[in-house]
């Protein structure tokens, strides 16, 4: 097969490639994609986009359901419903198959060329794919690694059978009866609220004192609520030890060193994600690590020259927006811009029951880095539409420096809070103030009242609390 | 908020005033603690004047090029908590009356529009009365006694820590990129020491740190920079201003057959032991002018042209001009007559370190009585020296060269150094200036001359 040479190869059409490949393009730059998957990689496929639908339609099905039992304070009542998980899961690839041809089709619109295969490194220029019509070289003045990230597997706990990972877990044919979750991060709390609104008997088994262990008490004191209120068990402080003989159970190690057998259909792992670093040469490029992942500069270039990385095959936070935002990056430094990583800011959220945020940093982080703080915090208790929208629980909460009163981070848990996150992270990016906030309107009746009031609280003058 | 005031601190031993040279601060600077704040020179050395404490600068005490007495105040800071001037006594008699101290007078009606107030805090509420209700609505600021007390001067922050972002909108921060401006070089006049579009615009005008060449080809330069004369320079001129003017010079130039001085001299510094300096062509010309002065003393002398007194010193004492990185400045061999040849190397190579250094002490730096000097290695065939006013010589060292010169039936290479030597026509006739640089030519050329005694 011919040669293709190109200015610039990606290698990887996730998030961060994908987005790198098209601002390339639409710069000029004659790019390559190389996919061995789908478009859109974890992210659009087996990861944010599937288990957002997942839940979605777990919230409108458990909302019926509570309406049919006679438990709906707005007076509504509904015959019992019924799931088809079926055109459930049906519905959801369908909105996945239209991102992926979306995908596809800003490539072509950036004149991206799209290779499928696994692509493996010869040399820092030359990558050899193997497509289903045979293997085909690439020769490029500038590769971007972007491999992603794959989930953990647990060596007591091999994934098959009842053992499943975040992937499986969003293509079942049908809604596993007893679900246990190895792993309370955000990934298993996720999709084990979702099971349970689906009406799985959901137990979560996390080996850390309490759940969602990267956020304060604070934060996840709502979520954890939420949780026993669904009949979701949590086994803090315990160790999964692997599955029962018969593989209808998993065996668990209690926080009090108790053997217990919780019995399952399904095991869900979720024990984190690790970058793709094998599999594609990189042994061939001999790149600097940094641990478990390539050692990046502020630039994403890698220890060879004209050699890039992004995304989470270059560490924490692994999340698709960075990824977007270093590909985004990388294609204009290719195009000889002057570029550099200096965001203040990356949003983290958690498509719990209520949704968490956290942009910037904790009150914690934020005292670790030597600042004097103010810390406000208002609760959606006292905000109307929260009321109206049956999220009085969770809050948001501003951090800020005491001097100058600088924002240094905001977090939230309620419901929707998600979309708060942009708010947020402008407010920080922006260098705001708590009086820039304080000082802007936010429309009422919303939720976002809620972030002006937080501002006004760390001032000392909240009006509605 | 207090004021705190910084006073010129006594700057050396036996100086009574001393010289603003710079400025590094402006009022409206918020200023740490140690921030060197200006420079002050005295005959001796610059010294820099830091900040004391953290605060913001509202008063500065002189010009550049003032003389300031020590314990006159020169800086008055807005800080923090107390300061260290009581009120009723902000105006220290002698100054020029400073802005009063903003006084948070917690009983004042709170948008009352106060002139001191204001002129201290120029970005802030110098509204007139009539706009004050409005002003009540746009800055929400509830008129809490407690809260006034945090007026938003406080919110102005001193300059950033050491590793601390600039604080930035994205587009600003892209733009500074693109711009090749390091935003950490710059002073955000946002809130929070925010930096805004104006600020680059600002910064770029004043093309402070022009990033890249603007497109090749050849322009036309308008601008035409104010530098005040100040400092060392100042005092250069002054000097040079009053020997020109005062003193008809007779320049005399005479080239000198070094070629066996040269040798004599690689001679000696070969045989030398470590603990004896390296010779230079210099101790040899010091010595030479020792010899020669002693037949003719009346060019060893200060002319008092004012009161009409020639002093004539039986002492030797010859200063040598030397660069360095501030100006020219003279340190004094004293009593050339009483050093051996090694003995003027070493004093030569001592003085001329301290005064690199910038740490000549004023009596190394003055009390010549005949001047050397010496464009180095840079030469030169020949220089027109000052005199050194009040002195009545100067003797100016040429670069060596190796020239052609006919011996009576052929050319030889010889080192060839012109003598280019000043004299003060007043009190020194062209024939005796001639007959001094004759000897010294005579003496340099058959070095051992020198060294023969009576």
């Amino acid at each position: 097969m011919k040669e293709i040479s190109c200015k610039l190869l990606v290698i990887g059409a996730g998030p961060g490639g994908y987005v790198c490949a098209i601002r390339a393009g639409q710069l000029g730059i004659d790019t390559v994609i190389v996919e061995a998957g789908k478009l859109g990689g974890t992210c659009l496929n087996v990861g944010c986009i599937p288990s957002k639908a997942l839940i979605h339609a777990a919230e409108e099905f458990e909302n019926v359901l509570h309406a049919a039992k006679g438990d709906n304070a707005l007076g509504i009542s509904v015959s019992a419903p019924e799931l088809d998980f079926a055109r459930t899961i049906a519905w959801k690839d369908g909105i996945v198959g239209r991102l992926n041809s979306g995908v596809a089709g800003l490539l072509k619109k950036a004149k991206v060329k799209t290779v499928q295969g696994w692509a493996t490194f010869r040399d820092g220029k030359t990558v050899a794919v193997a497509t289903e019509t045979g293997e085909q070289v690439i020769r490029a003045e500038t590769v971007v690694i972007a491999t992603g990230s794959a989930p953990v597997e647990l060596p007591f706990l091999p994934f098959g059978g009842p053992v499943i990972s975040s992937t499986e877990a969003l293509s079942l044919s049908k809604v596993p009866e007893r679900l246990a979750v190895v792993g309370g991060g955000y990934i298993g709390l996720e999709l084990g609220t979702a099971f349970a609104r689906l009406g799985a008997k959901v137990t979560v088994v996390e080996a850390l004192p309490r759940i969602l262990a990267q956020y304060d008490a604070e934060l996840t004191r709502p979520v954890a609520k939420r949780l026993a209120a669904l009949g979701v068990e949590v086994l803090a402080g315990a160790k999964a030890k692997g599955l029962s003989n018969k593989g209808d159970a998993l065996l668990v190690e209690t926080a009090d060193g108790v053997e217990k057998k919780v019995a399952a259909d399904k095991v869900l792992v979720t024990v984190g994600r690790k970058p793709v670093t094998e599999g594609w040469g990189l042994g061939q490029i001999d790149l600097d690590m940094d641990k478990k992942f390539i050692r990046i500069d502020d630039q994403c270039r890698t220890s060879m020259r004209g050699v890039y990385a992004i995304g989470d095959v270059t560490g924490e936070p692994m999340l698709a927006h960075r990824a977007m935002a270093q590909g985004e990056m990388v294609a204009e430094i290719v195009a000889g811009h002057r570029r550099s990583w200096d965001k203040r800011a990356i949003p983290a959220v958690c498509f719990t029951e209520p949704e968490i945020v956290s942009v910037g940093l904790s009150p914690e982080e934020a005292k670790a880095s030597g600042f004097e703080t103010k810390i406000g915090l208002f609760p959606f208790s006292a905000n109307g539409r929260a009321m109206t929208l049956q999220g009085e629980d969770g809050f948001v909460r501003v951090v800020a420096r005491a001097d100058n009163h600088l924002v240094l981070g905001v977090q939230a848990v309620g419901k929707g809070v998600s979309e708060l996150s942009a708010a947020f992270s402008l407010a920080i990016e922006m260098g705001a103030r708590l009086e820039d906030i304080a000082g802007t309107i936010h429309a009422h009746p919303t939720q976002s009242e809620a972030f002006a009031e937080a501002a006004l609280k760390t001032l000392g003058r909240a009006l509605h609390a | 908020m207090g004021e705190h005031v910084i006073k010129l601190p006594d700057v050396g031993e036996g100086v009574a005033e001393a010289e603003l040279v710079e400025w590094q601060g402006k009022v409206g600077d918020l200023v740490r603690e140690d921030q060197v704040l200006a420079a002050v020179m005295t005959d001796k050395a610059t010294v820099e004047i830091p900040s004391p404490v953290d605060g913001e600068v509202i008063w500065l005490g002189a010009d550049i090029g003032d003389t300031i007495a020590i314990g006159s105040p020169i800086v008055r800071l807005q800080v923090a908590g107390e300061g260290n001037v009581k009120e009723g006594e902000a105006g220290t008699a002698g100054s020029p009356p400073p802005t009063p101290p903003a006084q948070e007078d917690e009983a004042a009606p709170a948008f009352e529009p106060a002139p001191a107030k204001a002129a201290s805090q120029p970005s802030m509420e110098a509204r007139s009365p009539d706009d004050a209700p409005k002003a009540v609505v746009e800055l929400a600021p509830h008129p809490r006694a407690k809260e006034r007390n945090a007026p938003a001067p406080a919110m102005k922050v001193a300059p950033r820590r050491e590793g601390e972002r600039p604080l930035a909108s994205p587009a600003v921060r892209l733009r500074a990129r693109e711009a090749g401006i390091d935003l950490r070089q710059m002073a955000g006049s946002g809130p929070a020491g925010r930096i805004t579009h104006e600020d680059i615009d600002a910064f770029l005008a004043r093309g402070a740190q022009a990033p890249f060449p603007a497109a090749p080809g050849l322009a036309r330069n308008e601008a035409v920079e104010e530098i005040k004369v100040v400092g060392l320079r100042r005092k250069i001129a002054e000097k040079m201003r009053i020997a020109k003017s005062r003193i008809p010079h007779i320049t005399y130039v005479e080239e000198v057959d070094v070629t066996a001085l040269e040798e004599l001299r690689a001679t000696l510094n070969k045989q030398k032991g470590a603990n004896r300096p390296k010779l230079t062509l210099l101790p040899f010309l010091m010595r030479a002018m020792v010899k020669a002065i002693a037949e003719q003393p009346q060019l060893n002398a200060l002319f008092d042209d004012e009161a009409g007194v020639i002093h004539q010193h039986g002492g030797v004492h010859i200063g040598i001009a030397a660069q360095t990185g501030n100006g020219l400045v003279v340190p004094v061999v004293k009593h050339a007559e009483a050093r051996d040849l090694w003995d003027c190397a070493a004093e030569v190579n001592r003085l001329a370190e301290a005064a690199k250094a910038g740490l000549a002490t004023r009596e190394e730096l003055t009390g010549s009585t005949i001047t050397i000097s010496s464009l180095g290695a840079l030469g030169g065939i020949v220089t027109t020296p000052v005199i050194n006013h009040p002195e009545v010589a100067i003797v100016g060292v040429n670069k060596i060269m190796v020239r052609p010169m006919w011996d009576g039936t052929q050319f030889v290479p010889r080192k060839m150094m012109n003598l280019s030597s000043s004299f003060d026509h007043r009190v020194i006739d062209g024939w005796d200036a001639a007959v001094f640089v004759q000897r010294i030519k005579t003496l340099l050329e058959t070095p051992a001359l020198i060294f023969v005694e009576g």
